[in-house]
């Protein structure tokens, strides 16, 4: 089984709300001092899908990242955590893509590697939320896919996908090669071990640049974008939240009933 | 070579029905066609949609296509996008709208790439910029950190929209309107998917996005036990439990109840945070309730930064007391 993995580096969704900023004359996030970036969450669980199918019956995985200035010890995660092989795609011209550039530069890098069966990607990276790459991979590749995973198996060439719907889950049968997108509902990603990290310090990754995977620079990043960003802007929350207190935290509940009650809430 | 024109709706079909996004989207569709001068078109893509279109039609369409077929009983990927293909290559619609579903998410954006034009995908405003006549698509970006406003020139413009961020018109059967039947042509072979089971993950009680009254818990709670509290809470209340990620993850309740950007969008009149920080991930879900409360421990929390009302207590001592209390006050 030979398996591409994509994953990204974002910064991390995670860190608290109120650390988040934006520069509204450059239309971009600042990113908050102090926090390290990572990999986009749900592309850690697809390199962790990966992972138990090579884990059940063999396999290469390869694992591509797309950006600039990647940090070593962020993009290289997938490999502390087990992955073989990882390609760079880091050239100041990938900057700045969307959906639409960002699909093609990595279909075009999965084109170049050649034998593959399995695609797989995040539902959607934690920065953008767009959740189209995965698709738009499939698409230019000419792939059948099959969209927020949450449990793969591979039989006879197929792959039994459970997908994940608003009310439960769907089992899709689908051919192979695919490109699957994989969702949390996969399962926490394995930590690295110190025998991953060990081993993957020592893997240095394959960094190719717009001629390397046959493209004009003109065709990727900002230049490749098919949507422009007018504005970037925070939502203005409201802020002005009544706390209700009281002798003991039973009396507080027993006013917050009172105030709602009060106010026709309930 | 034929212009693009008009807005086009993609209607999903839910249990026989017109589903309740449709609806939504054929409001804010027919506010853009007016304000573009144009036509609104209504697509309905199914297996036994026969009649449906009225509906469409009734909710603010002039003129609606269905593509009725066997194989498209069940969404499948390859199937629709074809069936969508050709659909929009018929009609060339300027706008299309999907919602921002199961289907809708796979479904936009390989379509847009199959036509060679681009989508935003989560839109929670569209608007037609008056100069350029181009679509305003705004969409929540970085978990719910921040709004983006993108447009494209590229045709059709494509956009999904989130549920329950746009409001449906009135019905009105008097409406007059077109139905135009497009057939499917599929070839069978071209599907490289099958649907083997559908498996449903039912939440007991009053469906989570319908609710009034929403109780939700987070990773405080601490295991499966603690969610019966809110489970007792929310049926005095008449209303439905909910949960962030955490919780699920953990399986302490089904992964349907799961709340927020890629869980499920809630607006209940109330809405009952307990032991759940209010990440962004989270609030983008449930900011539009129209009255939030918050039980939690931590007074930094940045659940308080959105609650009208807040108990800064462990929530162990604050519900069962809360849950009497109400419950004699609503006399149940
Ligand atoms: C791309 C992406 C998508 C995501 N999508 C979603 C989504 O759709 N929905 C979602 O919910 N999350 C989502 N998340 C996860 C999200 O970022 C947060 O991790 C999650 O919402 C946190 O859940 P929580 O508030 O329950 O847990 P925590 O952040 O751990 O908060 C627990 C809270 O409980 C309080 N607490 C603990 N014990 C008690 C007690 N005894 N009494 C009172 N209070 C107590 C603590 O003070 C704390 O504030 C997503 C994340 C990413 C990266």
């Amino acid at each position: 089984m030979n398996i591409i993995v994509c994953a990204k580096q974002v910064i991390d969704p995670e860190a608290p709300p109120a650390s988040f900023k934006v520069d509204p004359s450059s239309n971009k996030v600042v990113p908050p001092p102090g926090v390290s970036p990572v990999i986009s969450p749900f592309d850690e669980q697809a390199v962790e899908a990966a992972l138990r199918i090579r884990d059940a019956q063999g396999g290469k995985i390869t694992v591509i990242s797309l950006g600039v200035n990647l940090l070593r010890d962020v993009v290289k995660k997938p490999l502390y955590m087990g992955a073989d092989e990882l390609i760079l795609l880091e050239d100041e011209s990938f900057a700045e893509g969307d959906s639409w550039s960002t699909a093609y530069a990595l279909a075009m890098a999965i084109k170049k590697i050649g034998e593959y069966d399995i695609v797989f990607c995040g539902r959607q990276a934690a920065d953008w939320d767009a959740g189209q790459v995965g698709s738009g991979i499939a698409e230019i590749l000419g792939l059948p896919g099959v969209t927020v995973a949450k449990k793969i198996d591979i039989t006879d060439g197929k792959a039994r996908v459970e997908r994940v719907t608003a009310d439960g889950y769907e089992v899709v049968e689908v051919s192979l090669p695919a490109l699957i997108t994989v969702s949390n509902e996969l399962g926490e990603a394995r930590s690295p071990t110190l025998k991953g990290i060990m081993a993957g310090k020592k893997k240095e990754p394959v960094i190719w640049k717009p001629a390397d995977i046959g493209v004009e620079a003109s065709q990727v990043g900002a230049a490749g974008r098919r949507t422009g960003l007018l504005k970037l802007f925070q939502p203005v929350r409201e802020g002005k939240c009544e706390i209700i207190e009281g002798a003991s935290p039973e009396e507080a509940a027993v006013n917050l009933a009172l105030k709602l009650r009060e106010a026709k809430i309930i | 070579m034929a212009e693009y024109k008009g807005v086009m709706i993609y209607c999903e079909v839910n249990e026989g029905k017109l589903a309740a996004i449709a609806t939504e989207l054929l409001g804010c569709g027919r506010k853009l066609a007016d304000a573009l001068g144009q036509e609104l078109c209504a697509v309905l893509v199914g297996s036994n949609i026969t009649g449906l279109g009225k509906g469409a039609i009734a909710s603010g369409a002039d003129k609606v296509y269905e593509v009725n077929d066997p194989l498209l009983k069940d969404y499948q990927t390859d199937s629709y996008v074809t069936v969508m293909e050709k659909v929009v290559k018929q009609a060339m619609p300027q706008i299309l709208i999907l919602g921002q579903t199961s289907i809708g998410r796979d479904l936009a954006p390989r379509l847009a790439f199959r036509l060679d034009t681009a989508a935003a995908m989560d839109c929670i405003a569209l608007a037609i910029d008056p100069d350029s006549k181009q679509l305003l698509q705004t969409r929540s970006v970085y978990g719910g950190n921040a709004l983006a406003t993108f447009t494209s020139a590229c045709s059709p413009q494509i956009a999904t929209v989130r549920a329950k961020a746009m409001s449906p018109l009135k019905p009105d059967a008097s409406r007059q309107g077109e139905v135009i039947a497009i057939k499917a042509d599929l070839d069978p072979s071209a599907i490289r998917t099958k649907v083997l089971e559908k498996v449903p993950e039912e939440v007991a009680g009053i469906k989570l996005e319908d609710a009034e009254v929403v109780v939700a818990g987070g990773r405080g709670i601490g295991n499966a036990d603690g969610f019966k509290q809110l489970q007792e809470l929310a049926r005095v209340l008449k209303g439905a439990v909910g949960a962030t990620r955490p919780p699920c993850d953990n399986e302490w309740v089904p992964d349907a109840a799961q709340i927020g950007l890629t869980g499920k969008i809630v607006t209940p009149d109330l809405y009952i945070g307990v032991a759940l920080s209010g990440a962004s991930q989270h609030l983008t879900g449930c900011s539009g309730s129209k009255s939030i409360v918050a039980i939690n421990k931590d007074p930094e929390a940045n659940i308080f930064k959105v609650a009208h009302f807040g108990i800064v207590e462990d929530w162990k001592k604050v519900l069962p007391a809360f849950t009497e209390k109400v419950k004699e006050l609503l006399g149940g």
